[in-house]
């Protein structure tokens, strides 16, 4: 008797929950969105960089941003008039160098780049430990230091109090002699702690960070000070000690080479200028490029041209299923079962309108000529490749008159599936004399219909950018697909075709 | 609407194909009534009542000299083996010196045969396109009392059988909208027919009921068919033959020799339905749940249904 249909609905249900799952794992892993048009803020930042030129070459070496805990570098360009530019790779990080043979004069270059936040702030791996600079004192810094290091050691267990601890005291608003002594020679508190924490035994840096506000204007960096804990970096603000990364600070510089350095020229300045702003989020996706299972499977790794033939297979399903569903629930008849889904893949280069004109009128000249052929007592074979040959030479005729008309679309007429299109010749005349041209015009019109639909629904911005970027979802349609092939209910022609039956029983 | 159109019992092609045509009709045995020359092999095999095959035409160069097998013959049908709807079917009815005459009057030469053969042999009205073979058969000359009803065409008979027992039964007539052929949806009448008695219970054109045949004027209410009891019992035996559970019948009435089986069919249309102004489902569903074992033979089946589906 009738089989369980259990197993085929748990199948069912597996496809549709394993696609939901695997899309949203995709989307979470790859931040690759929804929908086509979402947008996602990002910061844009622009240095700027005055100098005067002496004359002579010039070489301007500027720090650039690296690896931020708290913000991913999407994208970067330097815009700098006659200057050659190139990011070089160095020790403490990367560097940006603008470079001239002649140059005379007040200059500025820019450098711009978009941050986009981070959804979790990762911790930088340490690979190796750091060791404790040396440092060398003159006297009588060199005593002044000692004293001071050894007051802040006594109240403190571990680098961060003792850095802490030192904040303290060079902070101090009437600082100690030995503070003021060390300040004098070194105003910048940040500089001084850096020095102190190493001859302290402790590694420490300088940091340069900037402070992302929207629509600020020349916003000069902030130093900072990084402390090496002994697991990981930790962040401290120089003047008031407190540590851990602000939400809005990005790293900009580390290291002992300045931010920036200029050869052959002077009075140079930098500063800074942001502003928020959106970029669509599936180009931000793209350029995350992470080493993980969805990016290594993923079709954006193919090369367009080949992507571009993924973005067609891809949309195949949509129209197999529009035919299932018109043929099955709607009773639609179509001239041979698939056709419509190559016809709408046609539309899809050629666009709708010219598509549907350039396609009715290839195949009513197709009839015209296979009325005559049917006088010529052909074999079938023959008679179909002679269709072949005719439906070759009319869309080629049509392309070039379109290309010299203007039209762009007249190329795109080449996109008809050919072989399909003399078969379908070939069926309409046949019908066309077995049952009359009713049938030709409901069958020709049927196909047209499910084509059209089919086309409509694959053109649309969410159905592509769904399909392309989540093929998992095609596992949805497969599904729909299954369910309908279980439909034994009646099509809607039915309904017009039995409208008697019901009456009488009524 | 649905719910009357189930109320009414009304089968859908939905419910056909999943219901009936894939649990009921074996795949591998759809040949046998796809292919007609298979059919008229087995129903020779059969000894089931089938007009004469006068000789088949395999190959394209046979067609060349096909006119010494036809020489003998005054009244013919050519076929399509594998031909569907009654596509590709020609009838001769006599000839008219070197030339043919068609059903529809229409004069043929002896050329206008041989490329309607090779259109057949290259499979022009074969299901897939497939190159497909020509049966040359005897024409039937219909029983006088069902020919008059009908519009050139040969009036025959659609049952559909369900496991070997006939369910519902129509005569088709041909038409002068449907150019001398049965098939309803191209205008010819469907007379749906008592399956216990052979008598008219209703008729339609074009989906609409009517009283009279659109071109010879005749009272169709009146129509009982002769032989009833042959026809059924030639219909069941189908079942028998070909081993498909859900099949429909086209049968026609010789003049001479009784009850003929013209051909079989895997995907019997619905529009018997109309006809009948019955639906096909409450009858399925009741042989449904009948044991195999209930009835041992054809005659058991036929006298079985006379018995419960009488109108």
């Amino acid at each position: 008797m009738m089989p369980s249909r259990l197993p085929l609905y748990l199948l069912l249900l597996l496809l549709v929950t394993s696609a939901i799952a695997i899309a949203l794992l995709r989307h979470q892993q790859t931040q690759i969105p929804f929908l086509p048009g979402e947008q996602k803020p990002v910061w844009l930042v622009e240095a700027r960089i005055d100098f005067v030129a002496g004359g002579g070459p010039a070489l301007v070496s500027f720090s650039l941003p690296g690896e931020n805990r708290a913000f991913r570098l999407f994208s970067e360009q330097a815009a700098s008039p006659g200057f050659g530019f190139s990011v070089v790779e160095h020790e403490d990080g990367r560097r940006g160098e603008w470079t001239k043979r002649d140059v005379n004069g007040s200059q500025t270059l820019y450098y711009k780049a978009q941050f986009v936040s981070r959804a979790e702030p990762a911790w930088q791996a340490v690979t190796e430990p750091p060791v404790a600079q040396t440092v060398v004192w003159d006297e009588p810094e060199a005593t002044a230091a000692s004293q001071l290091l050894a007051s802040a050691m006594e109240k403190s267990g571990h680098a961060e109090s003792l850095a802490r601890e030192l904040v303290k005291l060079l902070n101090n608003p009437e600082p100690d002699q030995n503070a003021s002594l060390l300040l004098s020679r070194e105003p910048e508190p940040g500089h001084l702690l850096v020095e102190l924490l190493n001859q302290a035994g402790v590694p420490a840096r300088v940091v340069m960070g900037l402070y992302l506000e929207d629509a600020r204007r020349r916003q000069p960096l902030t130093t900072m000070v990084e402390i090496f804990t002994g697991e990981h970096w930790q962040l401290m603000h120089a003047e008031s000690g407190v540590t851990g990364v602000p939400e809005n600070l990005l790293l900009w510089h580390r290291g002992r080479d300045g931010l920036l350095d200029v050869m052959g020229g002077h009075s140079s300045r930098v500063s800074f200028s942001m502003i928020h702003q959106t970029v669509p989020a599936l180009q931000l996706a793209q350029s995350q490029v992470q080493d993980n299972l969805f990016n290594r499977l993923s079709v954006h790794q193919l090369p367009i041209e080949e992507q571009s033939l993924f973005k067609m297979l891809f949309l195949l399903p949509i129209g197999a299923f529009v035919v299932v569903l018109m043929r099955i629930l709607v009773g639609i008849k179509t001239a041979g079962t698939f056709m419509p889904i190559l016809i709408s893949l046609a539309f899809l280069q050629t666009s709708l309108l010219p598509g549907l004109v350039s396609f009715i009128v290839i195949v009513s000249l197709g009839l015209l000529l296979r009325g005559y052929l049917s006088h010529l007592n052909l074999l079938m074979v023959s008679r179909i490749a002679t269709l072949v040959v005719l439906v070759v030479f009319m869309t080629s005729f049509i392309s070039l008159v379109g290309y010299q008309l203007g039209l762009d679309t007249g190329m795109t007429v080449t996109f008809f599936p050919m072989i399909i299109i003399a078969w379908t010749i070939e069926r309409m005349s046949i019908l066309w004399e077995e049952d009359g041209p009713q049938e030709v015009v409901k069958q020709g019109g049927g196909s047209l219909l499910v084509a059209v639909i089919a086309y409509l629904l694959m053109q649309m911005p969410q159905v592509v950018h769904l399909t392309f970027n989540f093929p998992e979802v095609n596992l949805i349609l497969l599904a729909a697909i299954l369910l309908l092939g279980q439909y034994t209910g009646y099509r809607l022609t039915e309904l017009y075709r039995f409208r008697q039956m019901g009456h009488d029983e009524a | 609407m649905p719910w009357r159109l189930s109320q009414a019992g009304i089968l859908g092609i939905n419910c056909r194909n999943r219901d009936f045509i894939a649990r009921y009709n074996d795949r591998k045995l759809y040949p046998l009534v796809d292919n007609k020359l298979q059919t008229r092999l087995l129903s020779e095999r059969f000894l089931l009542a089938a007009p004469r095959l006068r000789h088949v035409v395999y190959h394209q160069h046979e067609v060349a000299h096909i006119e010494k097998y036809l020489d003998t013959l005054q009244a013919f049908v050519l076929k399509p083996a594998k031909g569907s709807g009654g596509k590709g079917i020609w009838v001769i009815v006599g000839r008219q010196g070197q030339n043919f005459i068609k059903s529809s009057g229409a004069v043929v030469g002896l050329e206008d045969i041989r490329r309607h053969m090779s259109n057949t042999l290259a499979g022009v009205y074969s299901l897939a396109g497939t190159p497909d073979v020509v049966l040359i058969e005897d024409l039937i000359e219909c029983d006088e009392s069902l020919q008059r009803y009908s519009y050139e065409g040969v009036p025959d008979i659609r049952m559909i059988v369900f496991r070997g027992y006939p369910v519902m039964a129509m005569l088709r007539l041909s038409t002068h909208a449907s150019d001398g052929k049965a098939n309803l949806h191209q205008g010819a009448v469907g007379v749906g027919l008592d399956i216990a008695t052979g008598r008219c219970l209703k008729a339609i054109q074009f989906s609409r009921t009517i009283d009279k045949h659109p071109d010879t004027g005749l009272v169709l209410s009146d129509i009982a068919i002769n032989d009833w009891h042959r026809l059924l019992t030639l219909a069941a035996r189908c079942y028998e033959m070909t081993g498909l559970g859900y099949i429909g019948a086209d049968m026609v009435l010789d003049k001479q020799h009784g009850a003929q089986l013209l051909e079989l069919n895997a995907r019997p249309g619905l529009a018997i339905q109309v006809a009948n102004g019955l639906g096909l489902l409450p009858r399925l569903r009741h042989l449904e749940a009948l044991s195999p074992a209930m009835h041992k033979n054809v005659e058991q089946r036929v006298d079985y249904v006379k018995q419960v589906f009488a109108s």
